[in-house]
């Protein structure tokens, strides 16, 4: 609880100081609470995802340039999640399309601040690689996905301000402004839809580092798994800068398969198929 | 003349069925035994449990590959082409059950070489069984396995035979029979390998370039063993991560993969070299740390058996600049030195003795995974260079094209690559994946 306090006092102090002016009390205030809102928005997200345990996903990346060329991608990952809010979760992705790169497999120890730790298997040498995951922003396949868009989303991640409510589609949906907390993001803010009847992000707007619009990412074909866990089975990614677009569509979702802690490790890497 | 319509030398083809009889009894023998005691549990199991799918996949490449030598052959006996194309063929077959926690494997491996018969070879990269247990595993059968961490030298990845004829890097490996079980603790993992049989190291023929100025004749290579081949190898490694820190510590006895030379005559009084392998005793160490954007990359090995016993190292760093080139792309610069500390007159020759490599990785992350690498290693003392650049790209979902080229320069008599300094070669591959 002081953390939070202290965290939000942190936040206050950086507003006033960045914004070189002087605010009133009441400004403040409406901040402070706007900030609170937000991170309440965003803990309720967190905590309707807390105990799925592990899932295993079927998924085909489809990506498209500003003339209309597609290539396909195809892969699997495993996810295992490692209970409490400092450890991120751990995944294993597996590449079955293009066919030049099947078998090969990138494994993911998520952390909140630190670099998260990251091998990549590369199947025709056999070979395991520790890699550095420094590359937060740099894309995934030569998609508009970049690593931290993919990567596990961890409640501490961000800092979260709630902007306002409005209707989104035939939901109502509260708008959040997200601050990557950790290093090496390609982006300065987020904007977040949420959607207030089951707290699902519908739709993200990425902003690169000078502050312009990016990405827009849209979330659809929402399912529900064990009467609790909602996951997208389409998103759909637009780079506005660049006029590409990645689709990524999940054929098959699988909850609490059973996934060990020693199934995801280094040595491990080396038998995945 | 007869020899040029047979696909295979005989004594080759021989070995190559007892290979492909030897993995293969043992692989199915191991895996009709998991078969029938899993069918056996599954019996045992209450009704109402589903059945056990079987699973089973095709894949696999095939490659036109051609090799541009500007300069004339050098040596007697080389075929004076400028040109060899050849074509590789490398299906893969997978067969699982148990929810993938026993597979069976098959990687066979051929190439058809238009003018050297050392490279027109085939050989079995993969047949192998495994089980996944839970928190450890067996493998019983051919494989590949690799140990290592450093970029232009593997010095500590000692448990496959180097396939010399496919390329000079010494990247290309071939199946090693093995039984191998793996444990893994929280602590780190361990693994055991027991080798009934040794595989002999290929070597390009007397028609082919990049060879030594004596062809190697590898039909009549000796042993220190009696056993020869069959002399069983055995390998320990432990591997574990320590927080930024990768760590690999490893022993290996047996039949030693680098040969010695021993100069003969054949039956017609013509000199042409023996490869010699020794018994040797190798620990090895293999460290890599990752901070941010810098790996710092260290190996080691001591090795006991060939002359007096001697240490080896390789150490080096990598730094990436990420998303430099373009909006995505990567430049990773490299810089490694390899020091050998062996008697080259007692022990097999090693180029990279006292060698300084310099490199640079650019990575475009497009749609196409574009990558280069280009790099060279000097010898400090002599000067003397090698120069490599590697390019490779998709072309669609089916396609590949990978170019390499290779350049040698101021070697001297004292270079042991001193034979191929008229092999400079560029080597494009087109590969089909199915």
């Amino acid at each position: 609880m002081s953390k939070k306090l202290l965290s939000t006092v942190f936040s206050l102090s950086l507003v006033a100081f960045t914004s070189g002016t002087v605010l009133s009390s009441a400004a403040l205030a409406d901040e402070a609470a706007d900030i609170a809102k937000g991170t309440e928005i965003a803990e309720e997200w967190d905590r309707r995802d807390w105990g799925f345990g592990d899932t295993e996903s079927y998924m085909e990346m489809q990506l498209e340039n500003r003339h209309g060329d597609k290539s396909i991608r195809e892969m699997r990952q495993k996810t295992l999640e490692v209970p409490g809010h400092d450890v991120g979760d751990k995944s294993l992705t597996i590449f079955d399309k293009p066919r030049d790169v099947k078998g090969t497999a990138f494994l993911s120890f998520a952390k909140i601040f630190d670099p998260d730790d990251q091998w990549m298997y590369l199947p025709a040498v056999k070979r395991v690689k520790r890699i550095s995951s420094k590359n937060k922003s740099g894309p995934f396949l030569g998609s508009e996905f970049a690593y931290e868009d993919l990567s596990a989303q961890e409640l501490k991640k961000y800092t979260y301000k709630w902007l306002r409510d409005e209707p989104c589609g035939e939901l109502q949906c509260a708008v959040v402004e997200q601050t990557p907390t950790y290093e090496n993001s390609g982006y300065t803010k987020m904007i977040t839809w949420y959607d207030l009847s089951e707290y699902r992000q519908q739709k993200i707007d990425y902003y690169d580092r000078k502050g312009k619009l990016l990405k827009t990412l849209v979330s659809s074909d929402f399912k529900q798994h064990l009467d609790k866990y909602w996951r997208p089975y389409n998103m759909y990614m637009e780079n506005h800068q660049t006029g590409k677009k990645t689709r990524l569509v999940f054929s098959k979702i699988e909850f609490q398969k059973g996934l060990k802690d020693s199934e995801l490790t280094k040595n491990t890497l080396k038998r995945v198929r | 003349m007869r020899s040029r319509f047979i696909l295979f030398k005989k004594v080759k083809l021989i070995k190559l069925a007892a290979l492909v009889i030897v993995t293969g009894a043992v692989a199915l023998g191991a895996s009709i035994i998991s078969a029938v005691s899993a069918s056996q549990a599954h019996a045992q199991e209450q009704a109402g449990e589903e059945e056990s799918d079987i699973y089973w996949e095709y894949s696999g490449s095939a490659s036109l590959d051609l090799r541009v030598f500007p300069d004339s052959a050098l040596h007697s006996g080389q075929r004076d082409q400028h040109l060899n194309p050849s074509i590789v063929f490398e299906p893969e077959f997978l067969v699982e059950w148990n929810d993938g926690d026993d597979r069976i494997d098959f990687k066979p491996f051929l190439r058809l070489d238009a003018q050297d018969d050392e490279r027109r070879h085939g050989d079995i990269r993969e047949l192998k069984y495994q089980h996944i247990g839970d928190s450890w595993d067996l493998k019983v059968g051919a494989d590949k396995v690799f140990w290592g961490v450093t970029e232009s030298r593997h010095l500590v990845d000692i448990i496959n035979q180097t396939d010399g004829v496919e390329d000079v890097d010494g990247e290309d490996k071939l199946g090693q029979p093995m039984v191998n079980l793996g444990i893994q603790n929280s602590w780190g993992d361990i693994n055991l390998f027991a080798m009934p049989y040794f595989r002999e190291r290929t070597f390009p023929g007397r028609k082919g370039r990049l060879r030594s100025a004596l062809p190697v004749d590898t039909d009549n290579a000796e042993y220190e063993s009696d056993l020869e081949e069959f002399h069983p190898d055995f390998a320990l490694r432990y591997s574990t991560v320590l927080g930024d820190w990768d760590l690999g510590l490893a022993h290996f006895y047996g039949t030693s993969r680098e040969p010695r030379f021993v100069v003969k005559p054949d039956g017609n009084g013509q000199p042409r070299l023996i490869p010699f392998y020794d018994i040797i005793n190798q620990s090895s160490i293999d460290v890599q740390a990752t901070f941010d954007e810098w790996l710092w990359k260290g190996e080691g090995i001591y090795r006991r058996g060939q002359g007096d016993d001697f240490i080896a190292f390789s150490g080096g760093v990598e730094y990436t600049f990420f998303g430099i080139i373009g909006d995505a792309g990567d430049l990773g610069l490299l810089a490694e030195y390899h020091y050998d500390g062996r008697d080259q007159d007692e022990a097999p020759g090693a180029v990279l003795d006292d060698d300084i490599f310099v490199g640079a990785r650019i990575t475009l992350n497009d749609v196409e995974d574009t990558d280069f690498l280009a790099g060279v290693i000097v010898d400090r003392l002599s000067h003397a260079r090698s120069f490599s650049i590697e390019a490779d790209r998709r072309l669609n979902d089916r396609w590949t094209i990978e170019a390499e080229l290779r350049i040698t320069d101021g070697l001297t008599e004292k270079e042991l690559q001193y034979d191929v300094r008229r092999d400079d070669h560029l080597q494009v591959r087109l590969s089909y994946y199915f």
